[in-house]
């Protein structure tokens, strides 16, 4: 059947650099030395940490369990000794530190216990379940939770499953090594995928410069009995944008408000169903991935490397030419400089890219932004990142988001194309950024006003319990009439007046006498029982204390006493608040 | 002359009469602008405004008696939102702009006094009596009101340092040509 | 019919109370740093203005003219805008407290805004009579608000330019006023071709 193909608007068309890649077949990463599996390594919570120091792990073995329902567990690439659960070096543009586990691969590359499941007699919640604990996230570079977008809307059936093998991004060839080589278990995983969703089409989408990837994939589809539909795309950057190809392949525009889901259709890219068909068929959680090593290399190739890799590790088997002066992780176009090639190899890591200054020419200067509208022109997204711009530079925050600063998937596109050389992609970044922590920190300051009037309406309930408790026993001293005159001036002049309006009978007075003298007694009695750490000082403690004390005083009493603070204050109180 | 005097004095006396009714038909009670200024302060509930609080320094902004530039925790963009608010002109923070920190106790030397935890604003400190006390950090504001009253001086303030969870992406350096 | 549109025309574009004829300066300059704000001076100006229009003209036709008082006209003007501005300063503090914090001390400005008190006056001038003062009102405030309002978006726009550092703030506002005074000048072609 032929498939009618539709177009996004957009888009550019860079020099797609692939073919140096794809010459050698996915080779097998030895063992490093050491593993530095970082524990977050998909979007939402931070998995904790389920291994110590000095622990011995199986191949395969959790090492951070996922953190909710937004998050994904954590394995040990091989067996071997963890040395340290510490911060190390994060494959992230910022090349600051996050809480890693490091193990010292023993070699045995022994495997936990490996029961391969058949999804088809599960329950849905069951497999999403297991695919959390695998580890299985989007793999073409976003990381997000798989399972989570597994649930199909309550009010739409799913119409199309796409799955996303179109692999725009130029360099990049991780995705075509893998259908060419590992076709069946992609098909597989998409199924997986479609009984999940109770898709009604699949439909797998690669460009239409990767014929080799296209002709794998089709028969793989063939030789499984499979209904999936294998469609080659046209070549145009973003194509492999997860809306573009959403839009090439069905017609159907996602607006910005919506999910997919809410149109009937659910994209993921092809690793990510190979290994949810690993997770769940032969049992093995997410400890590697194909990562493509080119650019400025002898040897370029794909690798299938550990997870928690260093980097260094990996680029070395590509013998760098000399000229080489840095490393990029992800593609050219949406790529970040790797800082410390000492950060691992993670989920994310689908490419490093070595550059030198042949390669990548530095930036020419920014010039000012002539307004010519070639950025429109080019946005997949149909914004206008000339007047993103304008406003991101004047941090005039509220402006982008009026003019959706938040659809931009920041594809790179934009700059590509400006004649004045603006970064313009770091422009938005730095918007987002800027209004996300702004976000934060308004949530902060709302989360904080609530606990303080909290706070203060506590303080008045115990205010006027304790005023309340005071006239009780001011009624009681009265009736007694004893104790009155050598204790009246502990007794508040609120307190007072209502002693003296509602004085209790004798029998009630004797009652609670009794309470408070048995209240005491127990009180003396802990006291005795338990020294008070304060007690057992030396005497030079307490003697500092006491010039502490001094001071102290002195400053309240001349700048607490204006403020109205009351004296009590000063005195250690029995309870305390909390 | 007299006619003249005459339709004047009706005039004012027409003019007095709508004006009067007006502002008893008018009348506005309470002030809903607080509420709006109070969103913009850092609830730090910190006091170096010279208030005891955020929503007293609000209702102070909007009856005309405080400068809008007394809040240091908001920093100059704080000032700058409550001017674009009020339509006042953007004046220098008083204070000097801090880094934001957060309270630290040392729990070697904390004697258990609950001072600290009676002067936290938002109950950012947990403990009991004669035991050690410690900060939530995450709910620290960092206002320093623990600071004074410790009474072995144990409380020490800690700027927040930059992780990968608040890290942000920097402003672009426009790189200046090199000279050839 | 076509007189009144001539009326519109010429007090919205060609002879623009602001730009051409150089009044109400004051909140053209004050209230244009935001679009919101623009809005709503524009609005509060044209409601009292309109209604200034005509309140103006009863007086000056029914108690002025009858009795001989003209010299008194500009007096009596004021007074009654005066009025009118407290009035609505009122009703603007009851239903949007926000705009009233907003236009701060225009709104009271508003009594003394030249473009409020000329219009009156222009009107007697022309010898209008009372539809016309109240279009000739209303249209000249329209074009307030346009010019004030377009002003304040190129104003929230040159805020992000990199403007040398002499001209920021005023000095590069007074320039653009100056370029659309300019450009409203060039209206002043349109009845040529009636």
């Amino acid at each position: 059947m032929l498939q009618q193909l539709f177009s996004f608007k957009g888009g550019v068309k860079p020099q797609t650099r692939k073919a140096p890649s794809v010459q050698s077949p996915i080779g097998q990463v030895p063992m490093p030395l050491r593993l530095y599996v970082p524990l977050h390594q998909s979007l939402g919570g931070a998995p904790n940490p389920l291994v110590q120091a000095g622990e011995q792990v199986l191949k395969g073995q959790v090492i951070g369990a996922a953190d909710g329902w937004m998050s994904a567990a954590v394995h040990a690439p091989t067996s071997g000794t963890v040395l340290a659960v510490e911060q190390h070096v994060a494959a992230h543009p910022s090349g600051l530190p996050t809480l890693s586990v490091v193990i010292e691969p023993d070699g045995r590359e022994q495997w936990i216990a490996r029961t391969p499941l058949d999804h088809r007699s599960l329950a849905p919640e069951r497999v999403r379940e297991l695919l959390r604990d695998a580890g299985v996230v989007g793999l073409g570079g976003a990381v997000f939770p798989s399972h989570a977008k597994l649930t199909a809307a309550r009010t739409v059936p799913v119409e199309h499953l796409v799955i996303n093998g179109a692999e725009c991004e130029p360099f990049m060839t991780c995705d075509d090594l893998l259908m060419r080589e590992r076709a069946e278990e992609i098909v597989r995983g998409a199924a997986i995928f479609r009984d999940l969703l109770a898709a009604r089409r699949v439909l797998i989408g690669i460009e239409d410069n990767k014929p080799e990837a296209v002709a794998a994939m089709q028969l793989a589809v063939r030789r499984l009995g499979e209904d999936h539909e294998v469609v080659a795309v046209p070549t145009r950057y973003p194509a492999g944008g997860a809306k573009q190809l959403i839009r090439v392949l069905t017609g159907k525009e996602v607006p910005a408000s919506k999910r997919s889901t809410e149109l009937g259709v659910q994209c993921f890219n092809v690793a990510t169903a190979y290994t949810a068909y690993r997770a769940l068929a032969h049992g093995e959680p997410v400890i590697s991935r194909i990562v493509t090593l080119t650019g400025n290399v002898e040897q370029p190739r794909n690798w299938e490397v550990l997870l928690g890799t260093p980097m260094r590790d990996v680029v070395a088997l590509g013998k760098p030419k000399a000229d080489t002066s840095r490393y990029l992780m992800g593609g050219p176009m949406m790529g970040f400089e790797i800082g410390d090639l000492a950060a691992p190899v993670v989920k994310a890591t689908n490419c490093i890219i070595a550059g030198s200054p042949n390669l990548f020419p530095p930036n020419p200067p920014e010039m000012p932004c002539i307004r010519c509208g070639a950025c429109a022109d080019v946005c997949p997204h149909e914004l206008q990142p000339f007047e993103l711009y304008w406003f991101a530079r004047a941090r005039n925050f509220g402006k982008t988001q009026e003019y959706h600063i938040f659809d931009c998937i920041e594809c790179g596109c934009c700059s590509y194309v400006c004649p004045s050389h603006i970064p313009l992609v770091q422009y938005f970044r730095f918007a987002k950024s800027e209004i996300w922590s702004r976000e934060k920190e308004k949530q902060a300051a709302d989360a904080a006003k609530a606990r303080f009037e909290l706070r203060n309406a506590r303080a008045e309930r115990e205010q006027a319990e304790k005023a309340e408790r005071l006239a009780k026993a001011a009624a009681a001293r009265t009736s007694e009439k004893k104790v009155a005159p050598a204790q009246a001036e502990t007794v508040t002049s609120a307190a007072l007046p209502a002693a003296e309006a509602a004085p209790a009978t004798d029998a009630e007075a004797v009652r609670k006498a009794k309470i408070a003298a048995a209240m005491e007694r127990a009180r003396a009695q802990r006291a005795a029982v338990l020294p008070r750490n304060t007690e057992q000082l030396t005497a030079e403690q307490k003697q500092e204390i006491a010039a502490i004390e001094a001071r102290r005083l002195a400053l309240l009493t001349s700048a607490a006493q204006p403020a109205g603070s009351p004296p009590e204050a000063l005195t250690i109180p029995e309870h305390p608040t909390e | 002359m007299i006619t003249t005097l005459a339709i004047m004095a009706l005039g004012a006396v027409v003019l007095g009469a709508a004006l009067g009714y007006a502002s008893i038909r008018f009348k506005v009670e309470g002030d809903p602008l607080v509420e709006k200024i109070e969103a913009i302060l850092p609830q730090t509930q910190c006091g170096q405004c010279g208030y005891p609080g955020c929503k007293p320094y609000a209702a102070a902004i909007s009856a005309g008696e405080a400068e809008i530039n007394l809040c240091p925790p908001g920093g100059i963009d704080g000032v700058r939102k409550l001017a674009d608010l009020l339509g006042r002109e953007v004046k220098p923070l008083e204070a000097e702009e801090k880094p934001k920190q957060v309270a630290f106790i040392d729990e070697q030397t904390c004697i258990g006094c609950t001072l600290c935890i009676q002067a936290c604003p938002v109950d950012a400190i947990v403990g009991a009596a004669k035991q050690m006390h410690t900060i939530v950090e995450p709910l620290c504001t960092g206002c320093e009101l623990c600071v004074k009253p410790c009474p072995v001086e144990c409380i020490f303030m800690q700027p927040i340092a930059e992780n990968i969870d608040n890290w942000k992406w920097k402003y672009p350096v426009i790189e200046i040509k090199r000279a050839a | 019919m076509t007189h009144y549109l001539f009326i519109i025309i010429g007090a919205v574009l060609v002879n623009n109370v602001v730009l051409v004829r150089i009044l109400g300066l004051c909140p053209f300059m004050g209230v244009s740093k935001k679009l919101e704000t623009a809005f709503g001076m524009g609005a509060a100006t044209t409601f009292v203005l309109t209604v200034a229009t005509g309140a103006s003209y009863v007086i000056d036709h029914y108690l002025l003219m009858p009795f001989g008082l003209e010299y008194l006209r500009t007096l009596s003007f004021i007074v009654t805008i005066a009025a009118i501005v407290q009035l609505t300063e009122m009703v603007i503090q009851k239903t949007s407290p926000l705009l009233h914090q907003v236009l701060g001390i225009y709104l009271p400005l508003i009594t003394t805004n030249c473009a409020v008190l000329g219009v009156p006056l222009l009107n007697v001038a022309n010898k209008y009579n009372f539809v016309e003062s109240l279009l000739f009102g209303a249209a000249s405030a329209i074009g307030f608000s346009l010019v004030l309002v377009l002003f304040a978006g190129i104003r929230e726009r040159v805020e992000g330019a990199d403007v040398p550092t002499c001209f920021r703030g005023t000095a590069i506002a007074m320039v653009t006023a100056g370029l659309m005074s300019l450009a409203f000048m060039g209206f002043a072609g349109l009845d040529k071709y009636q």
